[in-house]
């Protein structure tokens, strides 16, 4: 076992003591009790394990957890902000989800894509979530609904000021 | 009867056409429903949960609001007749209301003895698109599959399993077995001998977490058995390479001796004495069903009583399998149900279930009431699949001189899926006879032929087979659907009129044809694809799971040969629209994950170990390539039918022959791929 490793995970820090070369992944689910990033492939090709560090999209089953000390990371279960809002909302209103699995990765790199750009074109979306797989097939749905919430920004921008 | 158990897609397991009506067909399909329902097989497959559920939910609803109305009525002291219950309300004519749950309680003291249905003019949600309960849970990481099972002092389960064919686990010496147990976090570390689920001979390693028992289960390096063609039953080959399995089956077909599923008309010797015939032979390979969420079950065992926590399409046969495991009787397990990471099909099976009870009952030797989490890793996902059979057929019609069609005949082979999966769990009735699943899209198509046989060949091999999404017609579309615009085009015809000219006594799916020939422009010029390529338009239609789906694809060819869908416009009969909110997602799942299987799924097997392992290299369509949708669906109000798996199966022909019209090259083996001079 190796030094402490402090966390600094949805604005809480936690101190864990586990292996350094363990995934961030495990941590969340296992070590923290944060279940909603998902294990998909552990190789980084499927983006269900999708979260921020430092406000970045990262696949955290390749992410050791020496990597990610002392950095913020947000989840799935502590996004907030207009662009996630914006995102979730159109993720229901669309009815994205089918069976669900790869949502928490798909909405965590749709809120990045829009937070660096806020009216991405398909093509920006083509990039920004390619590393997504979804084996249910949303992919239309995921794009109708990245264009609603970006086009639903603004006005939920101003709302904030 | 039980109101919910899955009678459909058992009945449809039987060698029986759909439209077979005879007195012995209505007799052993009764048989069937009434097993069914009386072994309490609950199952989410077939495309059937609207078929089977339709009428019992209808009946239930109608139940209860007779009920909730004679409750209001006899509170009121009004007569029933002059109340009626609207959006979760009863009304009287007076004007005064009581809420459903208001009398609620009182309701159940009034048993209707007579129900009325409403009628479709009165339906005021069935038809009319619904959202789904579930988005915003899905949404924010809140939805709870079994992967995310946490239970107080649960260890943490990996495998290392043995190929296919093989009878002995991954071996380990007695030193390694005990260095295993003294890793980090690692309490114990087993040889489990498989069991008749399916789930193969194997190592695990248990931990207090899941990370640590993968680490020691790739360090301890066992040794896996190695495996060899062996001899089986049948007196041939259980060969574990898929090179020599697609030989049994192409020698299968050469030899046109399989069993007739369906004939008339004379059709082999009209062929037999034709002046001019069409013969194609086809081929599909393996695929596997990849869900997101990787199988896993927990387990916990304590005092005689086990609990199951799992994602499953057959919470019955998952409570038999831990209950066979540990020597249980089925009402001493306690089955918690979660929603799946994906099915189609592979949730069917119960070998992981099967092989976390064994973990759990090693465990609870040494420390009873500890739960047990199995979790495999994505290439035990993907190495310890129940696959889609690799099928290959040959088609073969007979000409007059105009080029009509006088005798239709289809020789496929392959493995018998349904056969194998209900040896798996025990289900007697289709063990034995010919698999309906295996050529199923062949024989039971709409297009009127003046002769016909169809038939096939069971063939057999070491790797598992089992239900994959729209079963023997992911790969009979293909074959018939390619099939019949290869005849339209031996008469020079255009492949849609070809088709409506043969669905003239099929207003069904001639409507949906022509649906789809509508909506996606068919026959009117298009425009280049962005990097200029051409593209061309193919079509194809397939019924099945009681719905009709035509699926028009506009496609072009990259310069280095890459195929790519542009836009598919999908027209849909599935009796009455229930939710076209759920019809339009389940086809569009439908057709992505067909382009998915025709563009790439292709999965090897050398020595009974599969060659792909990953995402990587078992790739799967991303939103880079994926087509614009359109999904219209034909008002009826027939009963509702399948929407799961029908959008599948006409992707890959629709695609084929789009690619024949723009290019001239017939691709008659998938996945597709253009062969280099002729993407030039």
């Amino acid at each position: 076992m190796s030094d402490p490793i402090v966390l600094l995970v949805n604005g809480s820090s936690a101190t864990v003591a586990v292996d350094a070369d363990t995934p961030l992944l495990w941590v969340l689910r296992q070590t923290l009790g944060l279940p909603g990033t998902k294990f998909g492939c552990g190789m980084a090709v499927c983006g269900a394990c999708m979260v921020h560090i430092a406000g970045a999209p990262v696949p955290s089953c390749v992410t050791p957890v020496s990597a990610a000390h002392g950095k913020a990371i947000t989840t799935i279960e502590g996004i907030s902000g207009p662009v996630a809002e914006a995102v979730q909302d159109s993720w229901a209103a669309l009815d994205v989800p089918q069976c669900g699995y790869c949502q928490s990765g798909q909405v965590m790199s749709a809120v990045a894509l829009l937070q660096a750009n806020a009216a991405p074109s398909d093509a920006d979306i083509d990039r920004a979530m390619q590393g997504n797989l979804c084996r249910c097939g949303t992919y239309p749905r995921i794009r109708a609904a990245i264009h609603r919430a970006a086009d639903s920004l603004p006005t939920r921008l101003q709302e904030k000021k | 009867d039980k109101i919910y158990g899955n009678v459909s897609a058992l009945v449809e397991g039987l060698p029986f056409a759909p439209e077979a009506d005879g007195t012995l067909v209505r007799g052993i399909r009764w048989i069937m429903a009434k097993t069914a329902r009386e072994l309490g097989v609950m199952m989410t497959g077939g495309s059937s949960s609207m078929r089977d559920c339709w009428m019992p939910m209808r009946e239930a609803g109608a139940s209860a609001r007779t009920s909730l109305i004679a409750a209001a009525a006899a509170t009121w002291g009004v007569p029933v007749s002059t109340c009626r219950a609207e959006r979760g309300v009863v009304v009287s004519s007076d004007g005064r209301r009581l809420r459903f749950g208001e009398v609620a309680s009182l309701a159940v003291q009034y048993r209707p003895e007579t129900i009325t249905l409403k009628a479709a003019a009165d339906f005021t949600m069935l038809g009319s698109p619904m959202p789904r309960l579930d988005s915003a849970a899905k949404s924010n990481g809140t939805a709870t599959y079994g992967i995310d099972v946490s239970l107080p002092n649960m260890l943490y389960a990996a495998v290392v399993m043995s190929p296919f064919g093989a009878a002995a686990a991954p071996a380990l010496s007695d030193a390694r077995m005990q260095q295993g147990r003294t890793m980090p976090g690692v309490r114990a570390v087993m040889s489990l001998p498989g069991s008749k689920y399916g789930d193969p001979p194997a190592l695990a390693i248990v931990a207090e977490s899941w990370w640590q028992a993968r680490k020691a289960a790739s360090a301890l390096a066992a040794t896996v058995p190695t495996v060899e063609a062996t001899a089986n039953a049948a007196g041939g080959t259980s060969a574990v390479s898929t090179v020599t399995v697609m030989q049994d089956i192409r020698n299968a077909v050469r030899n046109d001796d399989g069993m007739p599923i369906r004939f008339f008309g004379g059709a082999k010797d009209a062929l037999a004495a034709a002046a001019r015939t069409l013969d194609a032979t086809y081929e599909a390979p393996f695929l596997a069903h990849a869900t997101m969420e990787p199988m896993n079950a927990t387990v916990r065992l304590s005092n005689g009583h086990a609990e199951l926590w799992t994602g499953t399409q057959v919470p019955g046969y998952a409570r038999a399998a831990v209950a066979h495991v540990l020597g249980l009787d089925d009402e001493q397990v306690t089955v918690h149900q979660h929603i799946l990471g994906g099915g189609f099909g592979r949730r069917l099976d119960v070998d992981y279930i099967a092989q976390a009870a064994a973990i759990a009952a090693a465990i609870a030797k040494s420390v009873p009431d500890v739960p047990v989490q199995l979790i495999w890793s994505r290439e035990d996902d993907m190495r310890h699949d129940f696959y889609r059979p690799a099928s290959v057929s040959r088609l073969r019609a007979a000409l007059d001189a105009e080029g009509r069609v006088t005798a239709f005949v289809a020789h496929s082979a392959g493995q018998a899926p349904f056969k194998a999966y209900s040896k798996r769990v025990g289900f007697l009735l289709t063990q034995s006879g010919p698999d309906r699943t295996s050529s199923e899209g062949t024989w039971d198509q709409p297009y009127a032929f003046p002769a016909l046989h169809a038939s096939h060949s069971e063939t057999e091999s070491a790797i598992p087979v089992g239900s994959w999404r729209s079963v023997g017609h992911s790969h009979q579309a293909f074959f018939v659907e390619s099939f019949i615009d290869e005849l339209a085009a031996a008469a020079k015809q255009d492949p849609a009129a070809y088709r409506a000219a043969l669905l003239q006594s099929h207003p069904r799916a001639l409507r949906v044809l022509q649906l789809a020939t509508a909506k996606s422009g068919w026959g009117e010029p298009m425009d280049s694809a962005a990097d200029g390529r051409p593209r061309a338009r193919g079509i194809a239609l397939h019924a099945g799971f009681g719905s009709i789906v035509a699926e028009v694809a506009e496609v072009s060819v990259a310069a280095d040969g890459r195929i790519r869908v542009h836009r598919v416009v999908a027209a849909v009969d599935c009796g009455l629209p229930v939710n076209p909110n759920i019809i339009a997602q389940q086809l569009e799942s439908g057709i992505i994950d067909g382009l998915s299987a025709a563009l790439n799924g292709e999965l090897v097997v050398n020595g009974g170990t599969p060659r792909q392992s990953n995402f990587h290299d078992y790739r799967l369509l991303r939103i880079d390539e994926c087509p614009v949708i359109e999904v219209h669906i034909v008002p009826s109000l027939d009963v509702p039918s399948g929407v799961g798996e029908p959008g599948l199966p006409p992707i890959a022909p629709a695609v084929a022959n789009a690619l024949f019209t723009l290019t001239g090259t017939r691709l008659r083996s998938l996945p597709l791929r253009m062969p280099k001079e002729a993407a030039s």
